[in-house]
């Protein structure tokens, strides 16, 4: 157990997660206290000994479902399974999960229950129907269990995750069309003949509940084998995730983005709190006599304890100018969005996006709670597009200075954001070098990785000269600290 | 890593038998915890450790704290953490008016007899007699069985947490002039942090951490009956999985575990018996809080119906 549990936790720092010896100790201390046969119990008292922050709470989920992975055959499902004539096949693996997975290619586990193969794909689909009708979930198990032998096509050895796996199994039960006949069924089903849109959405809703966990039912089937196959460590590496900071915004698919979107709103929280509460604490202000002296009237007139004023240091004001072109778009957005949550921090902050056109966005978050609406506006509204809607960073920036130039003064920071992709067009870098000259600071970010910098059309090096700093952003981590650093 | 081992006062007996009589006991005092809050408490008695609670306001953090409070019979110390929370206002303070008055009292004697020498004096007005003892010391110091909860810790300082370290490991308080004060008893230790921002990692790994979320239909379901007196099973089902709905919409603050019981007691005192749309469109502004929300919630749930009825 006490090797089980290293290996975890190695696969817990691997994923990112700061896992101390304490903590270790602390995880070893508490399973001893802890039933072995209560899978439940092990997690939560992982949980609770190893991950501090509910936003690693899926890396964790994940490497737990690998290296304490369900045994099958498992309480509860011995009805279900009676039921449908199985035999005792699948419950063999009697080793741990991780143990288990040391010894690949065991034939019975693979197979399954020798019960589903005699299963006709109508009738699994009917067993599928009437286990989310009545939300069994012994029979949820068993169905997955089935519907992971048929459909999956697992083959044994290959270094996948086994999203594909899922994929594939879930494709030929066509869940929607699943949710479609239960939904006829609760319509059917309803005492006044129809059922109120109130009540279709509450059915609807609770349907949808009882698919996830049936879905979830199946990735457990197919983790399972998998570990099975080639062991939990094998498998860690596969399925690892980057926890939500550390995600490429650039190459992000959309699950992750929305991921994204929701980690950002706490992120850029504690940011603003952690920014007013260095602005008001940062330095102590000069001494305020009138309130040390009130204050020495309760000490006979001695001065025991000085007070001090608060500290007001004046706060920047920000100019965004933001590439929305395809590439960069989704960067683009989370750093509008980021700046503008925090924008209480500065005395004003206005923003431009472009492509080859120029428009000024400000007016979209005035009077606007959520920046997220703003920024869906901006794709619509915002007037970048000038002749081919092709980055042009030199037009752009020239358009920039000759609308918008005068406006920048010795308290602005300019923020440009971009790859610097300027499909070969004139850079107009003389525009970045003139705003260098009026304004405080200008810093340039940069979704792409440092290596990529100045490969085929990117052309940073040529502004880099006239900035301050040039950063690499590519994830919410990195976009955090920058912001951080500039109020 | 057994408590005598570091040199901790020894927890006495454990308080708990097992997982289930934790669970089974806080659903004797009200509160229906589901199995990672059961385990955690379990955990935190068995390992002496302190419990860092997180998660969305009104999910029953800090009624955590009380109940356990309750079921174990202790009493509960509460410090209410806020900006500006300095160690005079969490852990003790030296009363120093009543100083000033012990040492001018010494003066006046002195012109008469002779007065006490600067060394008794010090040792006089260091003693624990012109000690005010605040929260922390207090949990510190009772030979009761207590709770102690630090509520919100999550607003004071980065700084001001480091105060809470030597509490949380050690279970003691080293004050300067008077030395080292033990806990005799282990007291339970709940800090609750709604995550306003990143708490420091000497704090989290001090700490056993349970994140309480929303809860899941069935025990919200139980929740509402159990709080909620009078109010029928179908009725309660039903603002269960109202609540369930919303919360999938896309929302700017989704109704939380409190907001829940309010409705449905209201729901009870209207005489309520099943909700329709329009009930649910009159009484929606218990269960959200921003006209904006309100309005979406409308639009996804209940407009469509209102039209069709």
């Amino acid at each position: 157990m006490l090797d089980l549990l290293s290996g975890f936790v190695a696969e817990l720092r691997r994923s990112g997660l700061p896992v101390s010896l304490t903590e270790h100790l602390d995880a070893a201390e508490a399973v001893k206290h802890i039933p072995l046969e209560d899978r439940d119990g092990l997690k939560y008292a992982l949980a609770a000994t190893l991950v501090k922050s509910a936003a690693h709470w899926r890396a964790f989920e994940t490497a737990f479902e690998v290296f304490f992975a369900v045994r099958p055959g498992g309480a509860g499902e011995g009805a279900a399974g009676d039921e449908l004539g199985e035999g005792e096949g699948d419950t063999e693996s009697e080793q741990s999960g991780g143990e288990g997975g040391r010894m690949p290619g065991q034939g019975r586990g693979w197979k399954g229950g020798g019960g589903g193969e005699g299963m006709t794909p109508e009738e699994l689909a009917e067993l599928l129907f009437k286990s989310l009708m009545s939300a069994d979930a012994a029979m949820m198990n068993v169905v997955a269990r089935n519907a992971v032998d048929r459909y999956a096509g697992m083959e044994p050895g290959r270094p996948v995750g086994g999203t594909y796996y899922l994929y594939r199994t879930l494709r030929n039960l066509d869940l929607d069309a699943v949710l479609e006949r239960l939904m006829r069924g609760a319509q059917a089903g309803a005492a006044g003949g129809a059922l109120t849109d109130l009540e279709e959405r509450l059915a609807a809703d609770e349907y949808k509940a009882r698919i996830d966990k049936f879905r979830r039912a199946v990735e457990t089937e197919i983790r399972r084998r998998l570990v099975e196959d080639r062991g939990a460590e094998a498998l860690a590496r596969s399925v690892r995730k980057p926890l939500p900071e550390d995600i490429d915004v650039m190459h992000a698919t959309r699950d992750e983005l929305a991921m994204l979107h929701r980690t950002l709103q706490p992120l850029s929280r504690k940011l603003a709190v952690r920014l007013a509460r260095k602005r008001r604490h940062g330095r102590k202000g000069p001494l305020d006599f009138r309130a040390t002296m009130r204050r020495s009237l309760s000490t006979g007139g001695v001065p025991i304890e000085p007070r001090f004023r608060h500290p007001r240091p004046a706060k920047p004001e920000i100019f965004v100018i933001a590439d929305i072109s395809g590439s960069v778009a989704s960067f683009a957005r989370f750093t509008l969005h980021l700046v503008y949550a925090i924008s209480s921090q500065f005395s004003k902050v206005r923003s431009f996006v472009f492509v080859d056109g120029i428009d000024e966005v400000t007016r979209f978050f005035e009077g606007v709670i959520d920046p997220a609406e703003a920024v869906a506006r901006i794709n619509t509204e915002a007037d970048v597009i000038w002749v081919d809607g092709h980055s042009d960073y030199g037009h752009a920036f020239t358009e920039f200075e000759r609308r918008w130039g005068d406006q920048v003064t010795s308290r602005s920071s300019v923020m440009i954001l971009g790859d610097a992709r300027n499909n070969y067009h004139a850079s107009g870098s003389w525009v970045v070098e003139d705003l260098q000259a009026r304004a405080r600071r200008v810093y340039w970010l940069n979704p792409e990785p440092r290596d990529y910098w100045g490969s085929g059309d990117s052309i940073v090096g040529e502004y880099a000269a006239h900035c301050d700093d040039v950063v690499e952003c590519r994830t919410l981590r990195q976009l955090e600290h920058f912001v951080g650093n500039l109020a | 890593m057994t408590n005598g081992a570091l040199g901790l006062p020894e927890g006495g007996p454990p308080r708990f038998e097992s997982l289930d009589t934790v669970r089974a006991g806080l659903a004797e005092v009200g509160y229906l915890a589901d199995d990672s809050i059961s385990g955690v408490v379990y955990l935190a008695d068995r390992l002496g450790k302190p419990v860092l609670v997180e998660g969305p306001a009104g999910t029953g953090k800090t009624q955590l704290a009380k109940s356990v409070a309750e079921l174990t019979g202790a009493r509960l110390i509460r410090l209410q953490c806020y900006e500006g929370l300095d160690e005079s206002k969490a852990l003790y303070e030296w009363n120093y008016r009543k100083q000033l008055l012990r040492i001018q009292a010494g003066e006046h004697g002195k012109s008469e007899t002779e007065g006490p020498s600067w060394s008794e004096l010090e040792e006089d007005i260091f003693s624990e007699d012109f000690l005010l003892t605040r929260p922390l010391l207090e949990a510190i110091r009772a030979t009761e069985p207590v709770v102690l909860l630090v509520d919100e810790v999550d607003r004071v300082e980065l700084e001001t947490e480091a105060l809470l370290l030597e509490i949380l490991s050690e279970y003691q308080v080293s004050i300067p002039e008077l030395g080292t004060v033990r806990a005799t008893q282990l007291p339970m230790v709940f800090l609750t942090s709604n995550n306003t921002r990143e708490l420091s990692e000497a704090l989290k790994r001090r700490c056993l951490f349970l994140h309480i979320d929303y809860p899941d239909l069935e025990r919200e379901r139980d929740i509402v009956r159990a709080k909620v007196p009078g109010i029928s099973e179908e009725l309660a089902d039903q603002v269960a999985r109202i609540v369930r709905s919303l919360r999938t919409v896309e929302l700017r603050k989704a109704p939380s575990v409190s907001e829940t019981l309010d409705w449905a007691r209201t729901l009870v005192l209207l005489g309520v018996q099943t909700i329709d749309a329009a009930e649910a469109k009159d009484t929606l502004h218990i269960l959200l809080k921003y006209q904006a929300d309100i309005e979406r919630a409308t639009k996804e749930l209940l407009s469509a119906s209102s039209s069709s009825s």
